[in-house]
């Protein structure tokens, strides 16, 4: 698609206070445009609490309901249900980190997954808490540095895109902040959907992975690059990977070493060749269980760094 | 209108499909789980013409009330115990969101271990979330207090939610005659104060910094005291509109020439009014004060009904640990600073279901048993 096709129409607007180089406000800018005007946003405690702006401004131009950290499911699901009832259509839309969907929030997730509320759950994973100062959360990958792993995170992150799917809803997608054409095309997708619908998308934050601030999309953009982060869409029981991810799966691109994204990010500076070879061998098993579990035709074609 | 034998979470059921409620989301706990089983059937068979949402805890269950209040419907929620303490996040975030959920609290103990009998510990220990507290002695006050509550609560001077609260079993579990008045003549269709507006957004619930907060929390505290008088003209209206008294901040029994008076709430106040009605008949002057509405508390109603009386015996079926009863407390701070206070002295019973007969209203009157913890069933 044209990045002209993208509506000018801007809801999240400038004087939000996220940080430069905020993956997560990119890639919510880039979702509000393919929602449009009639969007109720439900967001968690997380840093979009504190960069859509203080009472009595706000930073965003569709109505935003703030709800507490463990339930922007269970307060979508009931936000939906009474303008239902009234008749008013409208995208009910929760808006939550990783911690507020991985960890705080999964139990009200699940459920609302399970009863297949009509809305639209999408997570920002920048892979630990950034709105308390840079701890773990169960997202947070191996190796890792945050305030609460010093000396690198010793568990492999879990994969609530996977649990999603094992939901049986209609619709699970993954996205990345380096390709907000590809973010925008699924959330339009999603919109059109009924029942509950889940998209995830790795969204890079530049004083907790430590990189610089210029290089968040170069960063987005090579987590896929090195396999770290796969692109797919999950419809009606079928995966289907999209984007780079597939390119590589089909052998039309080299997939990267996955060194190369781990250099950029002082949150990995610290890794030894082993703990580095131990992320070559996760990502290499990450891309056969796909191709294992989803039929076999994507991940054959990849080359692995084991 | 019809007149029905129904237990407490019936009337509960009834009260809640006649105020048409247009959102209801629970979680089952005994001995509250009743009111939604009624509730899911009456939206199932069509006859109750509401949304259900059966979500997987109770802080969701309130949560999901929030977010249907703030999307304009009126919301409403049942549990007890455990569930209402799972709920304590989300219960002020009610208050401070101001949503007008109407919640049905069949009060029980908290373990361990495991108690699903009568205890007002539950809903005792959320007096400080900003929640209407209405405690009921039959299940006609029950179905009554249902739409009372959300008159209140969503009255725009008010704007806060509520809970009525009945003993698990004693009443929840018993049947008892309704009348099962048509509630529209007294209720009309909720007209929510904030609404997702896309024309004109607004964000909800944002950070809001140390020159708005406190504001925010006297608004809060104000709308309590409001409150009061709202709930003095609700009473009134509900007479009018159905020509039966159903009181809603407190109720006056024998009290008029009294000098002991009994303080009590919830169903201990029947067997309060029959030790009233025993001692009277022994030329004792003695009546109740049955308190109807904890939060906001009553206090100016308490000094007035119980001016002149000499002593005071407050029964609270609950206990702060490490200080005393709930109503306890409250009764001492409203005489506190007065010229010649009664005396007042505070006892706590029938925790965990256990029995409290008219005996021990009696006995403790006649100085027979002293005030303080009593755990004996007396009979
Ligand atoms: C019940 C509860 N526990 C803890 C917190 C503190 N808290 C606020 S936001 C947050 C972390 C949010 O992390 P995430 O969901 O990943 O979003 P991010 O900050 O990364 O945007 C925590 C722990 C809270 N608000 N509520
Ligand atoms: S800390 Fe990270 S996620 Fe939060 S606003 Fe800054 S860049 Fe965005």
């Amino acid at each position: 698609m044209k990045l002209s096709e993208i509506p000018a129409e801007e809801y999240l607007l400038e004087g939000n206070s996220a940080c430069h180089g905020c993956g997560s406000s990119m890639a919510l800018r880039t979702v509000l445009k393919a929602l449009g005007k009639r969007t109720v946003l439900v967001v968690p405690a997380s840093c979009t609490s504190v960069y859509q702006g203080m009472y009595p401004g706000s930073a965003i131009a569709v109505p935003v309901v703030n709800s507490a950290f463990a339930c922007s499911s269970a307060v979508a699901s009931g936000l939906k249900a009474s303008l239902e009832h009234q008749g008013i259509d409208a995208n009910v839309v929760v808006w939550a980190g990783d911690g507020g969907t991985y960890d705080i929030g999964l139990q009200a997730l699940s459920g609302a997954a399970e009863r297949n509320e009509d809305i639209l759950y999408i997570c920002y994973n920048n892979e630990m808490y950034s709105n308390t100062g840079i701890q773990r959360s169960s997202a947070t990958p191996f190796g890792a540095w945050t305030t609460t792993t010093v000396s690198g995170k010793k568990e492999h992150r879990k994969d609530v895109a996977e649990l999603m799917m094992a939901h049986g809803i209609p619709y699970v997608a993954t996205a990345s902040a380096g390709y907000l054409d590809d973010l925008y095309r699924k959330v339009r997708k999603a919109k059109r959907i009924e029942g509950f619908r889940y998209i995830e998308i790795l969204t890079p934050c530049p004083p907790g992975w430590r990189y610089s601030m210029e290089r968040t999309v170069e960063v987005a953009k090579l987590a896929v690059e090195t396999g770290m982060w796969i692109l797919y869409e999950y419809e009606h029981g079928v995966l289907r990977l999209t984007g780079v991810s597939r390119a590589i799966a089909a052998g039309k691109k080299k997939m990267k070493d996955v060194q190369e994204y781990l250099l950029l990010q002082g949150r990995f500076s610290h890794l030894s060749s082993a703990e580095i070879q131990e992320i070559r061998k996760y990502i290499a098993e990450r891309w056969k269980k796909f191709a294992d579990v989803r039929g076999g035709e994507h991940a054959v074609a990849a080359e692995f760094f084991v | 209108m019809t007149e029905k034998l129904l237990t407490g979470n019936q009337a509960v059921a009834q009260a809640v499909k006649n105020s048409r409620v247009g959102v209801v989301s629970a979680y089952p706990i005994t001995p509250s789980t009743p009111v939604v089983e009624e509730i899911a059937g009456m939206v199932e068979s069509g006859e109750m013409n509401a949304r259900l949402i059966l979500v997987e805890s109770e802080h969701s269950a309130m949560s999901a009330c929030i977010g249907a209040s703030l999307g304009g419907a009126r919301a409403f929620t049942a549990t007890s115990s455990h569930g209402l303490a799972y709920m304590h996040e989300m219960l002020h975030y009610a208050v401070n969101a101001r949503t007008p959920v109407v919640m049905a609290v069949a009060n029980r103990a908290i373990g361990p271990g495991w108690n699903i009998w009568a205890d007002l510990s539950d809903s005792m220990s959320q007096r400080d979330t900003g929640w209407i507290q209405i405690y009921c002695e039959s299940n006609q006050e029950i179905y009554d207090s249902i739409a009372m509550a959300y008159r209140v609560a969503e009255h725009e001077d008010v704007l806060l939610p509520a809970m009525v609260c009945y003993d698990g079993f004693v009443l929840s579990h018993t049947s008892m005659p309704v009348k099962l008045d048509d509630l529209s003549e007294f209720l009309d269709e909720y007209e929510a104060a904030w609404r997702v507006d896309f024309d004109n957004p607004s964000t909800h619930g944002n950070i809001t910094p140390p020159d708005y907060f406190m504001d925010l929390r006297r608004e809060v505290s104000r709308s309590h005291e409001r409150a009061l008088k709202i709930m003095d003209r609700v009473e009134r209206e509900f007479f009018e509109t159905f020509s039966r008294k159903t009181p809603l901040i407190a109720e006056h029994y024998r009290l008029d020439d009294a000098d002991t008076a009994i303080v009590a709430a919830g169903a201990v106040s029947s067997e309060a009014k029959i030790a009233v009605d025993n001692l009277r008949r022994n030329g004792i002057k003695v009546g109740l004060f049955r308190i109807r509405c904890f939060r906001p508390f009553p206090v100016r109603h308490t000094i007035r009904a119980l001016d002149g009386v000499e002593k005071i015996y407050v029964f609270d079926r609950s206990v702060s640990i490490g200080s005393e009863g709930q109503m306890f407390q409250e009764v001492k701070s409203a005489f506190y600073g007065l010229s010649s206070p009664p005396e007042i002295y505070g006892c706590v019973v029938g925790l965990g279901g256990r029995d409290v007969t008219s005996m021990v209203f009696e006995k403790t009157v006649m100085g027979e048993i002293e005030p303080g913890w009593i755990g004996e069933v007396i009979v």
